[in-house]
């Protein structure tokens, strides 16, 4: 397999005497789907928010294409080609899809006074959404008027548009009816055939199964388990998550994870939702 | 090279994704016209500007050639002036889903310090080169109260209401501090006699000034980075600051606009009274806040417009200068304003809910 297009290396995380992460590490490789999955609670948040540079880690390295970087905020991130889906969404409700699609990376019309480009913006949005097979009825309505699967493809949209290495998409279907659902794995792997890489967390083991070309499985705070999708069922996936199975180089946790594993829940509750 | 990117990103693969519009083009151009009718019935001005509209109309029938006077529109234009430029200031708070309650005592502070220095540089005789440097110290001083507000605000997450409502009292209580409590009374004349009441082609001065304030800042609101990111802010701040934009900066120039706003408002004021009255403007925060959200603007922010907000400025002046005219109570007014701003913030609330239940 061709080398690594980003790799995390024992990563920690400790939220006061939490240890959200815990020698996590990570790999995705360029062109691929990889489903980071786990129990609430094993550090799938904050690891997607490590490596989409929105925390930093208390230890441990982050490569990108072999070299070490230093992710320290969301933008930073981006200047890395690294895009987040989030699991809300992010987007503005008032604004329209185009002005989404482009916030914080607006285009201008006259540089020096900041004035937009909006006809242009307008047009890359149009581009965009084509390119992805969303149809939108009207691209200057407010995002707010449209349905949870067109405003989930405005999200992911804009990470494509500017994404060129990996795109996290945390719990994307999560929210979706199963038309919208399909259409969003549709648009996953027509992601993945433009050579960007998609990390896909989700709590869907049928839907993990189907999209992805590899698994990854994190249980408190480390990676414990890889698994082709070709060669891995529901009950592997299952038992890797709850421990049941120990399949992973990495060592399980130490004795000391007990009174982790408790709070641990907590934290994770936390950012989840 | 970032800037790039996307540009880089979006429009490679355009082949094969402008091969689907043309396709859809007839479909497109038969439903613009409906479009335009449906964003034009949505749109909140077009509902404030039929208010004032038939509000002009009525009292015109009402009473013909006592209304709808070119001398009325100046009056009332001129009466609004310090008002409209606040409420220029307010519709970008308020569209971050923030409240500016200091504007009045800002006014009257900003008033204060620019006559403060013209007294010790002329008094009365004051040459412009001082009315220029106490009118640059006035805006300073209310960007400035501004500024340290939208700090409280941004960094100190105190409420807005809050934030700003101290300001309201402190500002008010410097303000008094400063002149004893008496109001300054002795203004350069240049300056009562050209801004206060002077015109430029016809045009009093006041007039020129304030809308001159609203067509550019109208125009930044409208079309530039500025104004996107008040909406965007406004909208969702997590969501604009997830995009990278820097929402606490961005939040204390807004306050620091609604303050230098509030400034200006201070010179129009203090040039038009020839006084810098000081007890005159406890209520002007609540007029202009009501002008901003019968304009349209959601107090929950992302929504809202700069037309509207001047229409909005308008139709309580209208109202009482229609209601004098008829002989009617003018106390109606304060009534009737009151009723339909609850309307206004009800319907808003009301679009709000049936949005959200798609």
């Amino acid at each position: 397999m061709a080398d690594p297009l980003l790799e995390a290396r024992s990563l920690t995380k400790n939220y006061g005497q939490v240890r959200a992460l815990d020698g996590a590490s990570f790999t995705v490789f360029p062109g691929e789907v990889v489903a980071l999955i786990g129990d609430n609670g094993a550090g799938k948040s904050t690891l997607v928010k490590v490596l989409s540079g929105a925390i930093r880690p208390d230890s441990g390295q982050i490569l990108i294409q072999g070299r070490q970087v230093h992710l320290t905020s969301p933008l930073n991130a981006r200047e890395h080609g690294i895009e987040t889906v989030y699991q809300d969404l992010a987007l503005a409700p008032d604004l329209d899809a185009a002005a989404n699609l482009h916030l914080g990376r607006e285009l201008y019309l006259i540089p020096f006074l900041k004035v937009l480009n909006k006809a242009e913006m307008r047009r890359q949005a149009v581009v965009a959404f084509a390119e992805l097979g969303i149809d939108l009825p009207d691209p200057s309505a407010p995002v707010a008027s449209l349905s949870g699967g067109q405003r989930q493809s405005v999200a992911v949209a804009r990470a494509v548009a500017f994404a060129n290495n990996v795109i996290f998409m945390d719990e994307p279907t999560a929210a979706l009816g199963v038309v919208q659902r399909g259409r969003v794995l549709d648009t996953v792997r027509r992601v993945r055939d433009r050579g960007v890489a998609v990390v896909l967390i989700s709590h869907n083991m049928p839907e993990v199964l189907a999209v992805s070309d590899r698994i990854e499985v994190l249980r408190l705070g480390r990676r414990v388990a890889r698994f082709q999708a070709t060669q891995a069922s529901v009950e592997d996936l299952v038992g890797a998550m709850t421990g049941a199975i120990v399949s992973e180089d990495e060592q399980p946790p130490g004795e000391n994870g007990s009174p982790d594993s408790g709070t641990d829940t907590k934290t994770e509750a936390g950012h989840d939702r | 090279m970032t800037a790039e990117q996307p540009t880089a990103a979006v429009t490679g693969p355009a082949g094969s994704g402008q091969a689907t519009p043309p396709a859809r083009r007839p479909e497109e151009l038969r439903s613009l016209g409906q479009r335009l009718w449906h964003r034009l019935s949505v749109a909140n001005e077009t509902w404030t500007l039929l208010a004032l509209i038939i509000l002009m109309v009525f009292f015109t029938i009402r009473e013909p050639g006592k209304f709808f006077t070119l001398d009325d529109f100046s009056l009332i234009a001129q009466n609004s002036s310090a008002y409209l430029v606040m409420a220029v200031g307010q519709t970008f708070v308020i569209l971050t889903a923030g409240i500016d309650l200091s504007v009045g005592s800002v006014l009257v502070l900003a008033g204060v310090v620019t006559d403060l220095y013209c007294i010790h540089h002329g008094g009365a005789n004051a040459g412009w080169g001082a009315i220029a440097v106490g009118s640059v110290l006035g805006m300073l001083t209310g960007a400035g109260c501004g500024a340290l507000q939208g700090f409280l605000v941004a960094k100190a997450k105190i409420p807005p209401l809050i934030a700003t409502l101290a300001g309201f009292g402190a500002l008010s209580g410097v303000a008094y501090l400063i002149t004893g409590g008496a109001d300054f009374r002795t203004v350069p004349s240049r300056l009562v006699n050209t801004i206060g009441l002077g015109s430029i082609v016809g045009i009093p001065w006041l007039i020129v000034i304030s809308f001159a304030v609203a067509i550019i800042f109208g125009l930044i609101l409208a079309y530039t980075r500025f104004g996107r990111y008040t909406y965007a802010i406004g909208s969702s701040a997590e969501a604009s600051r997830r995009a990278g934009i820097a929402v606490d900066l961005h939040l204390i120039k807004v306050y620091a606009l609604s303050g230098w706003m509030a400034g200006i408002a201070g010179l129009l004021s203090l040039a038009n009274f020839g006084s810098t009255t000081i007890a005159g403007h406890t209520t002007d925060n609540l007029t202009v806040i009501t002008a901003v959200v019968l304009g349209g603007a959601s107090l929950f922010g992302g929504r809202g417009s700069m037309l509207g907000t001047v229409i909005g400025v308008f139709i309580p002046e209208v109202l009482l200068t229609g209601l004098v005219i008829l002989t009617i109570n003018q106390y109606w007014q304060d009534v009737a304003i009151g009723v339909v701003l609850a309307a206004a913030v009800y319907l808003d609330q009301f679009r709000r809910r049936l949005r959200e239940r798609h």
